[in-house]
């Protein structure tokens, strides 16, 4: 078993998928080529379910042995950063204003050692648009994995200024992640559009990489209508799991604007109460400083809440965001899974059927498609352990984020009546003091 | 309960109950007394409990109140450590309100101290406005024990027999209030209102306090608004956060790893959303101290009230005496310096014979004589009025000045334990989180 070997290589992403395959489907090329005889027809001969061929039986077999030991790893995937060797980050935004239109660009810096790229170190200027492109293209190009989201592409024109500093902010935040999320992936990192993305100076979108064939085309045009057999098990559940987390997410999501909205409200209300403080105190003597004291405390309160306000809007709802848009896209891998199982059943009835008619051997193209079911059912299995973990870990960030910033919020607060009270009380024991002086 | 009518007489005292206040300097008769005698030395007072009841009332209609058990002991026993068994008697809410007006009458130059509020203002909108809600009723026991204590411990108020009569005797105490006559000292609102128009010249320092009162009454009634609105919204982010507490458990249901941690920090949502009623429970004595002093405004605005109306009446007795007097020049010289329909009635029909004139003049020299009594008299009272409640208020800006001091640390003690709380809630979260 070639266990030392990085488990995503199974798909080799870096090769145009219309060239090879898959390893898998790789094996058996050359039975194609010879036009696939009977004996080897024979061999995959039997119930769907059973009829893999030894080779890419053993090889998938491989490949899931890989994926279960390393799932210590996969259990934190920080641990695996030693192995990493392409780090990419999004950052200063720029806006551009031409007659034609006003867009922000965002510098990508890239460092790598790997050999699919000239230089260590690159550093280019994209815009949303080019990040659409390359996601377009990872979807296409590898339609067996699931590719990260990108933040939303639509604004409501009115509602959102998308020129604000804070909507720039966010959408660089996302746009970040989600680059950082592909160049960690086994796979896409070694997608070539992606190194151009990465690396052209000017990304030509439409020429280049041209030359690479729509795979799910395939997958699109057959089984309109036609029921899978059975779905295994363990995809179905993998859909009922993101159905429920999906719509868990999105109680969550409005729990947080229903907070966020009420907290904003009780700040308005706040600042209000700090300032009846304030005014009572022109008007006493004695009581001035400390009624100016509970104003200021007031105060110090409301600009701990506002901050962690803050802290909510710009770094905890767009987490909930990306992972509802992240549902999305598993869902759409799902779907095209589902899709390429219903294409190799579909063909393997009609097989078996002109089979039983004129003993015509399964054709070639059936196991092939056999095979391409295999490996996207492998390819979504390892997506699902990398995103489930990856899931795992961004929650436990961002739930203990969201308890730290509470926890700082209150914190700030009790300090400040803490000292309000110290205050307070020294100038009472003075007045004591003086009385009996 | 007949005491229901008449209460309503006294609130709104007509013309009629009024009296020349010739007899306004009855209340110069209660002797000052120092403060070392205060009753609250002598006697231990609480307000123990409140019980529902229903009875008729005046009208014979049916109707449900609450009345309050006062307990009283005499502090010897105390201190000897003796057990007494203590003196107790129900007296209803309208019976204290008769006992602070007749307080108020009684001692116009004092800041008498305020009763809690009849019914509940200023609430956020979860606590019952209902004058039978059992927290309501509670918050008004408080309140009226420390609206007794607050009476025991005056140095002036302390003393008074009615006082102690309504401490300690059940019956007959109404009958004796009302023997007292106080109602008919009571000044009319009306009058005490053309006052404060037409007075001359009033203490300053009066009109300043006058102004501070006005000033106190805007302020704590701003703030408890305030406070009321802050407690809603506050009530609400906390609530929300139980949400989380469902949504937690419900999604710890899919997850493997996750789900034990979810699952728990679920559990301290719910206790955080549910933290907020006892914290907001709390500050809610708060807002009743504060509440306090916007009554206490009340009460110091009618002591500078009672020296306007005490010093418009001198005034009048004064100006009165001035034109009796220019009068009695008048007659005697027979020079009529001003306008006046007797000059014209004396223009027209000629003098009038001397022996009618020497009448006019002995009745003239009579009124003179009276109104330089009521004058002296007038000014004694003014000035006993100004004097005492100088002193009462300067009593008084410096309890309030301790209590709210005081009151504020109480709330920035309350703060620091919601912020304890929160703390204390959300890192345990915190842990639960880090588990998964």
């Amino acid at each position: 078993m070639s266990v030392g070997a990085p488990r995503g290589l199974a798909s080799s992403g870096q090769k145009p998928i219309a060239e090879i395959l898959h390893p898998l489907s790789a094996t058996e090329e050359p039975l194609s080529v010879s036009g696939g005889g009977d004996k080897e027809a024979g061999l995959t001969n039997g119930t769907p379910v059973e009829n893999s061929s030894p080779a890419s039986a053993s090889s998938l077999f491989n490949r899931l042995q890989l994926d279960d030991d390393l799932e210590a790893d996969i259990q934190d995937p920080y641990a695996l950063t030693e192995t990493r060797d392409l780090f990419v980050t999004v950052d200063d935004p720029k806006k551009h204003v031409s007659t034609m239109e006003t867009y922000i660009t965002y510098r990508v810096s890239t460092k790598t050692t790997r050999i699919e790229f000239d230089l260590p170190e690159y550093c280019v200027r994209r815009r949303y648009q080019d990040f659409d492109w390359l996601r377009i293209k990872l979807e296409d190009s590898q339609p067996t994995h699931l590719i990260p989201p990108l933040p939303e592409k639509f604004v409501m024109k009115g509602v959102v200024d998308r020129f604000s500093e804070e909507f720039v902010e966010t959408r660089m935040k996302a746009l970040d992640k989600f680059l950082k999320r592909v160049a960690d992936h086994p796979v896409l990192s070694f997608n070539p559009h992606l190194n151009a993305f990465l690396s052209a100076k000017d990304l030509n979108k439409r020429q280049g990489l041209a030359l690479l064939t729509k795979v799910g085309e395939s997958v699109k045009h057959v089984a309109g209508g036609y029921k899978l057999r059975a779905r295994p098990a363990e995809f179905c559940a993998m859909g009922e799991y993101l159905d429920t987390f999906s719509q868990k997410l999105g109680t969550i999501d409005r729990i947080a604007q229903r907070i966020l909205k009420e907290q904003s409200e009780y700040l308005t209300e706040l600042r209000e109460y700090g300032t009846v403080y304030s005014s009572w105190a022109g008007s006493e003597e004695e009581l001035q400083h400390p009624l100016e004291g509970v104003a200021g405390c007031v105060t110090t309160c409301c600009s701990a809440l506002e901050e962690q306000c803050e802290n909510m809007s710009q770094d905890f709802l767009p987490v909930l965001r990306e992972y509802l848009l992240y549902i999305e896209s598993m869902k759409n891998v799902l779907r095209k899974r589902d899709q390429s199982q219903a294409e190799y059943e579909g063909r393997l009835e009609a097989a078996v059927l002109r089979k039983q008619e004129d003993k015509t051997p399964i054709p070639v193209e059936v196991e092939k498609c056999q095979d391409k079911v295999e490996c996207f059912n492998a390819d979504l299995k390892a997506d699902w352990e990398r995103w489930q973990s990856n899931k795992r870990q961004d929650f436990k960030q961002l739930l203990t984020g969201m308890a730290d910033k509470n926890i700082n919020h209150y914190e700030k607060s009790q300090a400040a009546w803490e000292s309000l009270i110290t205050l307070l009380q020294e100038k009472q024991t003075e007045d004591k003091t003086s009385d009996t002086n | 309960m007949a005491e229901e009518d008449t209460k309503e007489d006294f609130l709104v005292p007509d013309g009629e109950t009024e009296q020349p206040s010739a007899d306004g300097g009855a209340a110069l008769n209660i002797p000052m007394v120092e403060e070392g005698s205060t009753l609250i030395r002598r006697m231990e007072i609480c307000v123990a409990e409140a019980e529902k009841r229903s009875g008729k009332n005046a009208v014979n209609m049916q109707e449900t109140f609450s009345v309050y058990l006062i307990e009283t002991r005499p502090m010897d026993a105390v201190a000897e450590g003796r057990n007494l068994a203590p003196d107790s008697l129900w007296r209803r809410y309208s019976e204290f309100e008769l006992l602070r007006n007749y307080l108020i009458v009684t001692y116009p130059y004092i800041v008498v101290p305020p009763l809690p509020e009849k019914r509940a203002e200023f609430v956020w909108h979860k606590l019952s406005a209902d004058n039978m809600d059992p927290d309501f009723v509670e918050r008004r026991r408080v309140g009226l024990e420390n609206f007794l204590l607050r009476v025991a411990s005056h140095p002036v108020l302390s003393n008074d027999k009615i006082f102690y009569h309504f401490l300690t005797e059940e019956h007959d105490w109404k009958e004796v209030v009302y023997e007292t006559g106080f109602q008919a000292k009571a000044d009319s609102r009306l009058r005490a209102l053309s006052a404060t128009f037409r007075v001359r010249n009033p203490d300053k320092r009066f009109m300043e306090m006058k102004h501070y009162s006005d000033e106190l009454q805007s302020h704590t009634s701003q703030l408890l608004r305030a406070r009321a609105r802050v407690a809603d919204r506050l009530y609400g982010v906390y609530k929300v956060h139980g949400n989380y507490g469902r949504v937690f458990s419900e999604w710890s249901a899919i997850e493997k790893e996750m789900g034990d941690g979810l699952q728990s920090a679920g559990h301290h949502m719910d206790a955080y959303a549910a933290s907020i009623d006892d914290i907001l429970e709390e500050e809610e004595h708060y807002a009743d101290q504060i509440k306090e002093y916007l009554f206490y405004a009340e009460a110091l605005r009618a002591v500078c009230r009672k020296h306007e109306l005490t010093q418009f009446e001198l005034e009048m007795a004064s100006q009165d005496l001035i034109s009796k007097k220019q009068q009695r020049e008048e007659l005697a010289t027979g020079i009529v310096r001003t306008f006046s329909f007797k000059g014209m009635t004396n223009k027209l029909f000629g003098q009038e014979a001397p022996e009618q004139r020497e009448s006019r003049l002995k009745l003239l020299e009579e009124m003179i004589a009276e109104g330089e009594e009521t004058v002296k008299e007038k000014t004694v009272e003014c000035e006993e009025h100004v004097e005492r409640a100088w002193v009462d208020m300067q009593r008084f800006r410096e309890q309030k000045d301790k209590d709210l001091r005081e009151a504020l640390i109480n709330y920035a003690v309350m703060q620091i334990s919601m912020c304890k709380k929160g703390i204390q809630v959300w890192s345990n979260a915190k842990e639960c989180f880090l588990k998964m």
